[in-house]
């Protein structure tokens, strides 16, 4: 048995989501190998070889590798999956983008944002935005995965020294090509690595109390942040703070949720944090029935405060 | 232009669904179902493409039960002009229903598929990409903005570290996110409309697709129960919560 994990990275940099699912991939057992496609990406390949436990390094190095179109990306992991009993990526936007048609040119049933392995075809998933847990197992011969990454604690990101091997990727596909991005800049970390998240919803009123309100507490806290689906609709924030079932799944030490009612589909991206904060005027809120500690109020006079008192 | 447009039956977004008492799954008698939100959006954006003049037909998809009917009437009310159900009774996951709809584009040809990013029962997030893989079409999943541009569409995608264009050729697999467009509200003499268009039934054997599920539901429990905390009366007793209690500042 031998597992592929497929790595997420930036060309220069392997993402944290790369170590949750090693994590995962060694709850199989096996030899574990890590794919890096790009374009000049050596240094990601480089990065990736030191993490602890890792047999080798593909990399798959080209230009038409470097955005990670789906169809390109598919037709190299295409190739490379025969010689694996288990295909693995995060559940990223680039994993949820890929895998699929990985799994289907493969004539594969992929499992989905796995959150726990029960044995190597037996995995547990979330199902109804978390509110229910499925077991499933699978009768294919090679299983593509997808991995809830807040599931498994990373593995550490250096120690190891695992060769790196070449292999070379099929030619363009041509079916789409890559025009632009718009990255929102932050200084803050990363949503989906952050230790603190600070969150706010329609509550907030305005993308100018995010501003004004919540970022003097995110930065007290060095925390990330975050918003519900209701904040980002009304177009509060950007589109990637969205947390929740269709958004990203956090799993922070501390989540602190300021004007958000607790939707369903909110707490199902949240409710796996160590410890929830709930700011919010409406004390009967179901955010409160997830929140270790609450407190009813406004939120433009607490949050204030807030930050005063961590002065302290 | 044609497009097709694939929807699916699934327990109203609304509803807290309930483990069943036996494992093998979630209640989904007597509870009220609805079209997956995410398929409701790319309904409306069809229909949104055919006002603007660059479709000129909407075929309407869904693969289940015979119940599946109400929610292609649905999709018919929000503008859809046809519908075809492929009826099964078996579970169907992504991958069946993924070459269910291959069956039905070869015999439709259409230049555009749009379908729900995610199903907001399973979660799998899986159809259109692997629908994609199986025409060998391109693919734009988590859309937030469509522009048709003569054989192409240009197609900005929301994805983690913010927004993504790029530009594939047609035909193709569009999926949607949450902001490409607010589904209309249907209105009584469009459902009344709606009633009079065709709706097609098609059997998976008809089709020559074997629908038989690849994974097996050992068993389906509920998460759980994260205690609720309790409420503290001011900031500084949360602060001194965080600090000695829960020891996370």
């Amino acid at each position: 048995m031998s597992v592929l994990v497929v790595a997420e990275h930036d060309n220069k940099t392997v993402k944290k989501a790369t170590l949750n699912t090693v994590a995962a991939a060694q709850k199989l057992g096996g030899e574990i190998h890590v794919l890096v496609a790009g374009h000049q990406a050596g240094e990601a390949a480089k990065a990736a070889a030191q993490i602890p436990g890792i047999k080798k390094v593909l990399l798959a190095d080209a230009p038409h590798l470097g955005e990670f179109l789906a169809e390109n990306v598919a037709a190299l992991l295409v190739q490379v999956a025969k010689n694996y009993s288990h295909v693995l990526a995060p559940a990223t936007s680039n994993g949820k983008n890929v895998m699929p048609r990985v799994a289907a040119l493969l004539d594969v049933q992929q499992i989905s944002d796995i959150a726990a392995v029960e044995s190597a075809d037996t995995f547990m998933r979330p199902i109804y935005a978390g509110n229910a847990l499925a077991t499933v197992k699978s009768k294919d011969a090679i299983k593509i995965i997808t991995v809830r990454t807040t599931a498994f604690d990373a593995v550490a990101a250096t120690g190891g020294s695992a060769p790196v091997e070449h292999v070379s990727a099929p030619a363009d596909s041509g079916l789409s090509s890559f025009v632009t991005r718009e990255v929102s800049k932050s200084e803050r970390p990363e949503l989906t690595a952050a230790k603190i998240i600070v969150s706010g919803g329609r509550g907030m009123g305005s993308g100018e109390n995010f501003t004004k309100v919540l970022e003097p507490l995110a930065d007290k806290l060095g925390a990330a942040m975050g918003a519900s689906r209701a904040a980002v609709d009304a177009g509060f924030v950007p589109n990637d703070w969205q947390v929740g079932q269709t958004g990203k799944i956090v799993a922070p030490d501390l989540y602190v949720a300021v004007g958000i009612s607790g939707a369903i589909q909110h707490l199902a991206g949240m409710k796996d944090s160590r410890v929830i904060v709930a700011i919010n005027k409406d004390e009967e809120a179901p955010i409160f029935q997830v929140a270790d500690f609450g407190v009813v109020g406004d939120l433009f006079q607490l949050v204030p405060s807030l930050v005063e008192e961590l002065k302290k | 232009m044609k497009v097709l447009v694939a929807i699916k039956r699934v327990v109203d977004f609304n509803v807290k669904v309930r483990v069943k008492a036996d494992g093998s799954g979630v209640e989904t008698a007597n509870v009220k179902m609805s079209m997956n939100p995410f398929d409701e959006i790319a309904v409306e954006e069809a229909v949104r493409l055919k006002e603007a003049g660059a479709a000129t037909e909407i075929v309407v998809v869904s693969c289940g039960v015979l119940a599946c009917q109400e929610t292609l009437r649905t999709a018919l009310a929000i503008g859809a002009d046809r519908a075809i159900l492929v009826e099964t009774a078996v579970e169907l996951q992504p991958l069946a229903v993924a070459k269910l709809l291959k069956a039905v584009i070869q015999k439709e040809q259409p230049r555009l598929v749009i379908l729900g990013k995610q199903a907001i029962d399973d979660d799998s997030n899986q159809t259109g990409q692997m629908l994609a893989a199986l025409m060998n079409w391109p693919q734009a999943t988590f859309a937030s903005k469509l522009k048709l541009e003569g054989e192409k569409a240009q197609v900005t995608r929301e994805v983690d570290g913010g927004l993504e264009t790029i530009s594939i050729k047609l035909p193709a697999v569009v999926t949607t996110d949450l902001r490409l467009n607010e589904p209309r509200y249907v209105t009584l003499p469009n459902i009344m409309k709606a009633k009079k268009k065709t709706l097609e039934n098609l059997k998976p054997e008809a089709l020559g697709v074997d629908v038989s599920p690849r994974l097996t539901t050992v068993k389906v429990i509920e998460p759980s129960k994260r205690k609720a905390g309790i409420k503290v009366a001011d900031v500084k007793a949360l602060v001194d919560k965080l600090r000695n209690d829960a020891k996370v500042l």
